[in-house]
Order: C-alpha cells, then structure tokens, then sequence
C-alpha cells in the first residue's frame, strides 16, 4: 500500500469537499474497507511473521530506494522485521481496538444520553453531573493513567478507551433527545398510552442514532490516535504485537540516522484511517438526515 | 409621475440546480401593474411562486435563482438593467420590504432606535442626532406606545405585534413609493393583527404608498386590496379588480379556492373542497398547471398551457375555458 | 347516553415561576385560572382565543400531557382523578388528539402502518394480521389508498400526513379527539378537504371534538359550542351561531370584529382594541379584561364577574349582571 500517495490524493479530495456533498465518499470508503480487507486477512496476505525478524536484515530500506530489494517491499525495522507485514497486523490491533472502542462507548453514552434526557429531573441530574466530572478529566491522561495502573493488552485498551469517550456521546445525545422530545409524535405516543421505556426505543432512540452513528465515526479517528498514541508511550499494545503507535515509537530512533520509512509509513496509515473515517462521518452526517444538516 | 408606478413584463425566474441539471420555474411569464398608492395582492399557495416573485422584484434572489426574462420597470426604469450599486439605493429608499417573522428582521444585539435610524443614515447620510429624533417620530408614526422608553429597548424586549410595528417603521423611514408585505400577519393574534393592518392602511393613505401584499389568506386581500393577482404552478392565473374577482372570477382554481373558504356569514354550510394538492414546482404537470385538480378539465388543458386572455377591463385569466 | 362525554369545573393550571435562586415569592403562570366547561358526545366544542389564553394549556389538560393544579374532570361521570391504573388507561384510549404540524406528528423513522398501528399495539394484544387488516381500514376511512401502509411519512404531503395523524387517533375508536389547529399548517386548498373529512367522520363514527383555532370561520364552521378564553378564562361560552353573530361580551365582540371579511364588501364594525395582551404572570385585578375593554366600568377593576347566563349563552362580565352599583356614578357603562 503506497502510503504518501495515497494520503496526498485522499487531501486533494478533502479540500474539493464543498463540490462533492452529494457524492459518496468513494476513496474514504474503500480505504476504511481495504484497511479492514486486510486486517481480517493478515495471516494470509503479510509475506513475513511480523513478530520474528532477521537480524542480518534489520534496517533495510523499502524496494523502491536504493539497498532496498522485493524481499522486504516496505524495508525492515531495527530488529529484521518485515515493516510490511507489521503494518498489515498493526490494521488489525487499529480496527479491532478502534471499532469496538467506538461501539461500547457510543453504547454507554447514548444509553445514558437518552435516558438522562427523556427522564429528566434528578436522573438527568445524577448522570449529566456524572459526565462532567467524566469530562473534566483530560481523556489522554486519563487514559494513560489507567494503562499504566491496569497493564498493557488489548482487551484492557478497549476498554480503557471507550471509558475515556463515552462522555462526548451522553452529551452530544442528550442534547437531540431533549429537542426531539418535544417533538408532536412523541406527544403523541404519550397520548397513545405508551410506557416511557417504550417511547425511549421506539421513537427517541431511532431519531438519535443518525448522531451517534456520525459521531462515533468522527470518534474513530480520535481512538485510533489515541491508541496510537498510548503504544507509542508503551502503554499500549504490548511487544511484540505490532501496532502502528508503537512502531512510531520504535522508529522514532532511527529517525536521525535516515531511516524514514520506520515513521513515515505507520504515521501515514494512522493519518489515512482517521481522514477516511472523518470524510465518512462527514458524508453520512448529511446523508442520513439531510434535516439536520446543522449537526 | 405619467405611467404605473410598477409594471411587470413577462418575468421569470428560474432556479437551478447545484449541477446546473434541474431547472425548477418558479416564476413563469407573469405580468402586472400597479399605480401609485394603490394595493395590490399576489394570492397563492406553497410552491405558486409568490415569494420568489416578490424577491425578484427587487432582486434579492439566491444565488441559484436567475431572471431569465422580462422586465420590471418601476418610476418608468427597468430594474433589471441596473447595476448592484443602484439597486442598493432603491432598495429601503424607494422600494422597501417587509417580511414575515419580525424576530427574524430585527438583529438583537442593536436597539431599536439604532435599526430604525439606519436606514436614514445609510440612504439619506443624516447624522447621528437627527436620524435619531426622526426615529422617535416613526415610532409615533407606527403608533408605539411610550416611544422615548422604547427606542433604547432591544426586540426581544417586545411583543410580536410592536416587532412588527418597528419592522413597519424601518420599512418607511426613508418614504419609500412602494412597500411588498411577504405575510407581515401570519404570526400575529387577530385583534393585533386588525390593529397592524389598519395602520398599514392608514400609512398608505398619509405618504401615497403603493402595497403589494404576498399571501395564502384571502382574508387579507378581501379587506386590504384594490387589485388581485392569483398564482398557481409560478403563473399568473387570473389577476384584475377585487370586486371582479371576488364576484365573477374566471378561473376555475379562484372559484374553487373561494367556495372552500369556510365563513363567519353562513357558517353551517358544507365546503367545497379542491381534490389533489398543489404542485411541486420542481415537477410541474403539463400544460395548465391546475388541470388535475380543475373540476372543468378539458383534454386541450392537459396539453397546452392557455395564454393570457382578456375577460372583462383590466381583468386577465388563463383558462382555456374564457 | 345522557351527560357530556367530558366535563370540566373550575379547572385551574398553574406553571410556577421561580424569582431567583433564594426567592421567597414564587409567582405563577396562570394559564388556566378555574375553567369548566362541557362536551356532548357526538358535538365539537370550539375553543378560541389569542396567545396567552390558555387554549392550548386546556388542551394539554384534557390529555392528560399535564397534571391540574386544581378542579374536577370527569369523563363519562367519572372523576378522573378518581381513577384508578385500569380505568386511566380506558380514558386514554378513549381521548386521542390531532396537532397542528403534519411534519412532526409523524415519526420519519417508522412506516405508516407502524404509526397507524401503534395505539392499538400498545393498548390491545391483537394478532398482527388483524392489526393490518384495521389500519387498512382506517386508511379508507381518511380517504388514503392501501398501499400507503407501507411507505415513509416523508413520502407524503402536508394533508395526507395529516390524514394518517388522523387515522392514528382514530385507530381505538375514541369518543373525544382534540384538534389542535388541525388545519393552519396547511395549503388553503386543502383545508376544505380536512375539515370535511373531520366533519364526516364526526357524523359517521359518533365522535366529540375539542376544536382549538385561531380562524374564527373555521371554528364556527365545525363547532357546536363555542366557547372564548382570554387570559386563563372563559369569557363566553354557547351556541356557536349565538356567540359568533350575536357576541355579548366586549372581547368576543373585539375578537369577532377583528376576524378578516370573507368578501371585499362585507363591512363590519371594527372594535379596536388598545394595548396588548397582559402577561399571564401578572394578570389585571378583577375581569382580566378591565384594562382594554372599551366598556369598563369602575367594578370592572375590583370585581372578577361570574359567567352567567345572559340571551342564550354564558358571559363573565359586568354589563350584564343585572346589579347596577349605586354608590358610584357610573359613566355609560349600565347594560345594553
């Protein structure tokens, strides 16, 4: 996957965004997919184990440069590991630790959202003062402050991240229950003799999802990031499993000597996954509900 | 002044798309004249084309709407042919606009007094003191109660009726000849909006104010108009004198429009209701735009869209039928 | 059945309103200040009035979207508040309502058999085939083709998604629907088609209506009873004819007068009145009305007038009383 290319195409299309609005994101799209694509299928596609590296091979450089050869397409890194194959499973700790972070805190906080806002009085009190502590606190820090007191591993990530971002969805839900709430055909519902939870599932909750749906999409872009970042601090994905954060890290060193695909090459698929995933959010923002285009 | 104050020639506007691939004609071939001091209502429902109509004749329309034909000469110059920098001295100087939601026209971050000075600032360069006591005036003029508490207020301090007062008062500082109401009394109460209309007419009568009155309630025009203009489908229907249309209108679509109306008078009486519901104008039927709904449809009607005929003095209708 | 299908006495609805956090004094919004009035089963009672004057907080009473403050409804004889999980329930599905946006009284996310069916999923447990089977009937019953059933609100105009609204309240079989300004959100040329639909459905299915609007034509047109609120009140209340061409009292007589002419040559004596309306949180002394009414008298200010019985309907206002006060001379004012 030739990372700067892409990532210089996907910016072009960004900045000819106001003439496209109708247009389906085609690019984005098929990034997010293909970056998935290979993610699922890893095992079969990436050439090398990306846990086990040659040491007679370490540093090499990406086929298309000088010292470079086919054998290892995007060069190696400094323990002999294939960068190519790292990179394909490092899509899989992105997309597995980003969706599902995603999905279990757009879960929680539109839960809590949209009760908060339907019930009211002290309910909303309790959970809207709850989320302003959430919020208070600054999610990175959080984030690393809870890694470093749990561990590393994947499992203890998703949920560290979807604790640290539940917060933005209760709000931002909230907020639309409120006004659709006041809407006649949830009066109406009233009026027909349904239960509140009823009325919740029913009526609230399908005219809120279009929100959390775009938002969770805007959201990953964050969570990847921020898993990105938390490898980089090693309190992420554990070594050796790749992942793109911490081959950030692990190249950060061979910056200075020259060996620029060690960063460039996961820094462009971080950059590219969260672009894809804005540019999607954006298009589905309007797409769904093109009456609340002012989201 | 020889000649009507305004005189609308064959005009339309279209609008067109993003992608310049759907033409939507919102206003098709309407002509139309109005004197000095006279009242005259353009009558229609959502999608007839009334207000881009009215938008277009003083060219305020989006970027995605375009005159496309005719003329519009007011004072005997046509409109169309002037530049941006003229438009903006006719527009609140000598041909002044109010719309529907008060709320909306007034910025609620100036006082009322700072609004209604404006435009006499603007148009007339009068200085800060004299547009100031010559706002008092006009609130006097459009009948505010307590004017020198009120010209230090902001509008969200008022009523709906007094924002619209002040909207009326900005309208006519700078004695404007003509004044288009785009629904000024959709979101009044009753008794306030008797109270606006009357002094709408009294205005008039004081500076020779022509009125063009946009709107769907038959109620304003029986009371306000000397002449009516109906629109369907972005045409001119039938258009002439009130009494003639009120008493013998030619056009199916105003009979029928006048038959549903519920009233005070016989009230028990069972309404008769037009089938269909009006068109979209991005999709108009062919030929007469009312034809699907025309209890006296001919087969000519779905074909051919009828020109404009004479029926009686200064009253036109386009029906197949007349 | 004898008695009116639902009854109101002095019903009162106050909205209170804290003056700062440490304030001792807590004003109230009047909206409904001791209200009562009746519905006969198969009549429409038509309720008008200007913005503040409580019509539309009546409404939400009788739904039961809002809680009394104070007074008595009874629905069938029975106080409601007497009433108990079972019985509630009853009077719910018996009291349905149509409101005034066609846009917003349809959830865009559900079909419009969902939306039809969605009283009678909720209250009865019915097979599903037989729920289809009532709302294609109740579909033909507003005059709307089968296939509507299963497509989107938003595939549809302003009157046909008011007439599936209108479908919906119809879906138990109530005996009471309030209409709240069923018709002012739409095209002119469709109204008639509404109102007729209304008025045909009242015929054939036995229905009562609360019909609120601000068009008086349209209210005297559907109403059997008319009955006029100004701040929190009900000024007068009767006979549609009566109280529409022979309107006795001084804000009827305003609001009647103001009404827009239905030909440029009808002419009518044009009562204007001063000021606006006052702010129901603080609400004139005595009649409400006292500060505008172009008849006033000095008892206006003191004394609030009782709705009595004056030519055929109720009034609440002193020029009929009967009791002239001696101790004052009074200017014209006296009876008429």
């Amino acid at each position: 996957m030739n990372g700067s290319r892409a990532a210089t195409l996907t910016l072009a299309w960004r900045l000819a965004a106001p003439f496209r609005m109708e247009g389906f994101p085609l690019i984005p799209t098929a990034i997010l997919v293909t970056v998935a694509l290979v993610a699922i299928f890893a095992d079969a596609l990436a050439p090398y184990n990306p846990e086990l590296g040659t040491l007679g091979d370490r540093f090499r450089p990406p086929a298309w440069e000088a010292g470079g050869s086919d054998k290892y397409l995007l060069g190696t890194d400094h323990l002999g590991r294939d960068v190519l194959s790292r990179l394909m499973f490092g899509a899989r700790v992105s997309m597995i630790v980003g969706f599902t972070a995603v999905i279990v805190a757009g879960v929680i906080g539109t839960v809590l959202g949209i009760v908060s806002g339907y019930h009211g009085r002290w309910v909303d009190q309790v959970i809207m003062r709850l989320t302003d502590t959430w919020l208070a606190l600054p999610a990175l820090t959080f984030a690393i402050f809870l890694a470093a007191i749990v561990g590393p591993s994947v499992g203890n990530l998703i949920v560290i991240l979807a604790a640290a971002y539940w917060t933005r969805y209760a709000r931002v839900i909230r907020g639309e229950v409120l006004s659709v709430k006041e809407r006649d055909f949830v009066r109406l519902a009233v009026v027909a003799g349904c239960s509140k939870w009823t009325i919740m599932r029913r009526h609230i909750l399908p005219n809120v999802i279009n929100s959390a749906i775009v938002l969770g999409t805007l959201q990953l872009g964050v969570v990847i990031v921020t898993e990105a970042a938390l490898s980089f601090l090693g309190v992420g994905v554990p070594p050796p499993q790749p992942a793109w954060g911490l081959m950030l890290a692990d190249g950060k060193k061979g910056m200075m000597a020259g060996y620029w695909w060690l960063t460039v090459l996961p820094g462009s698929c971080i950059m590219l996954m969260v672009l894809s995933a804005n540019l999607l959010g954006d298009w589905l923002r309007v797409k769904f509900d093109p009456q609340l285009r002012q989201l | 002044m020889s000649g009507p104050l305004l005189e609308v020639r064959h005009l339309s506007t279209h609008y067109v798309s993003a992608r310049g691939t759907r033409v939507t004609r919102a206003v098709d071939d309407v002509s139309l004249t109005l004197g000095e001091g006279e009242t005259l209502g353009i009558v229609g429902e959502s999608g007839s084309g009334k207000t881009t109509l009215a938008v277009s004749l003083l060219r305020l329309l989006p970027p995605a709407g375009r005159i496309v034909s005719g003329e519009i000469r007011f004072e005997g110059d046509d409109l169309l042919r002037k530049s941006n920098a003229e438009m903006r001295r006719i527009r609140g100087k000598r041909i002044a606009m109010i719309l529907q939601d008060p709320m909306a026209s007034l910025n609620p971050l100036f006082t009322v007094g700072d609004q209604v000075a404006e435009p006499l600032r603007v148009h007339e360069g009068a200085s800060r003191g004299s547009a100031w006591s010559r706002a008092l005036d006009l609130l006097k003029a459009v009948r505010i109660s307590a004017p020198e508490m009120r010209v230090r207020e902001y509008p969200h301090q008022m009523s709906g009726g007094m924002r619209q007062r002040i909207v009326g008062a900005i309208a006519i500082s700078c004695e404007p000849r003509l004044l288009i109401a785009d629904e000024p009394t959709t979101s009044l109460d009753l008794t306030i909006q008797a109270q606006y209309l009357n002094l709408l007419r009294d205005l008039q009568r004081a500076h020779n104010l022509a009125l063009i009155f946009i709107t769907h309630n038959l109620g304003i025009v029986a009371k306000m108009c000397d002449q009516v203009a109906v629109m369907y489908g972005g045409r001119l229907v039938e258009s002439g004198p009130i009494a003639q249309i009120y008493n013998a209108p030619a056009h199916p679509y105003t009979r029928a429009l006048l038959e549903s109306i519920p009233r005070l008078a016989d009230s028990r009486k069972r309404l008769t209701a037009i089938d269909g519901q009006p068109p979209d104008p991005a999709a108009l039927p062919g030929g007469c735009a009312f034809h699907p709904r025309c209890p006296k449809v001919m087969d000519r009607c779905r074909v051919e869209a009828p020109p404009e005929s004479m029926v009686a003095t200064s009253h036109t209708s386009r029906c197949w039928l007349s | 059945m004898a008695g009116p299908v639902l009854e109101a006495r002095n019903l009162v609805k106050h909205f209170p309103v804290r003056r700062g956090i440490f304030a001792r004094e807590r004003a109230a919004v009047r909206a409904v200040d001791d209200i009562s009035f009746a519905i006969e089963p198969g009549k429409t009672l038509g309720l008008v009035g200007e913005s503040g004057c409580g019509k539309t907080t009546t409404a939400k009473l009788v739904l039961l979207l809002e809680q009394p403050t104070g007074g008595v409804m009874r629905f069938q004889g029975q106080d409601l508040q007497a009433l108990d999980g079972g019985r509630l329930r009853e009077y719910r599905r018996s009291v349905q309502a149509v409101f005034q946006d066609p846009f917003a009284s349809l959830n865009p996310r559900m079909r419009v058999s969902s939306i039809i069916a969605e009283p009678l999923v909720t209250n009865e447990s019915l097979p599903s085939a037989e729920v289809r089977k009532r709302v294609l009937r109740l579909l033909e019953l507003v005059g709307l083709p089968e296939r509507s059933a299963d497509l989107f609100p938003h595939e549809f105009s302003g009157g046909q998604r008011q007439r599936i609204a209108i479908a919906r309240a119809l879906a138990l079989s109530p005996k009471v629907v309030v209409l709240d300004e069923p018709v002012s959100a739409l095209d002119v040329s469709i109204r008639a088609q509404i109102l007729n639909l209304l008025r045909d459905l009242q015929a054939q299915l036995g229905l009562s209506y609360l019909f609120i609007a601000h068009d008086l034509a349209a209210v005297a047109h559907m109403s059997h009873t008319i009955a006029v609120m100004y701040l929190g009140k009900i000024v007068e209340v009767g006979d549609a004819d009566t109280v529409a061409k022979a309107p006795k009292h001084p804000y009827t007589q305003a609001l009647f007068s103001a009404a827009l002419p239905s030909h440029p040559d009808e002419r009518r004596e044009e009562i204007v009145l001063a000021g606006e309306v006052p702010s129901p949180l603080s609400p004139p002394s005595g009649c409400h009305f006292h500060p505008r009414c172009p008849q006033a008298m000095e008892r206006c200010a003191a004394e609030e007038p009782k709705l009595l019985p004056e030519s055929g309907r109720d009034v609440a206002c002193h020029l009929y009383t009967g009791v002239t006060v001696a101790w004052r001379s009074s200017p014209s004012g006296g009876g008429r």
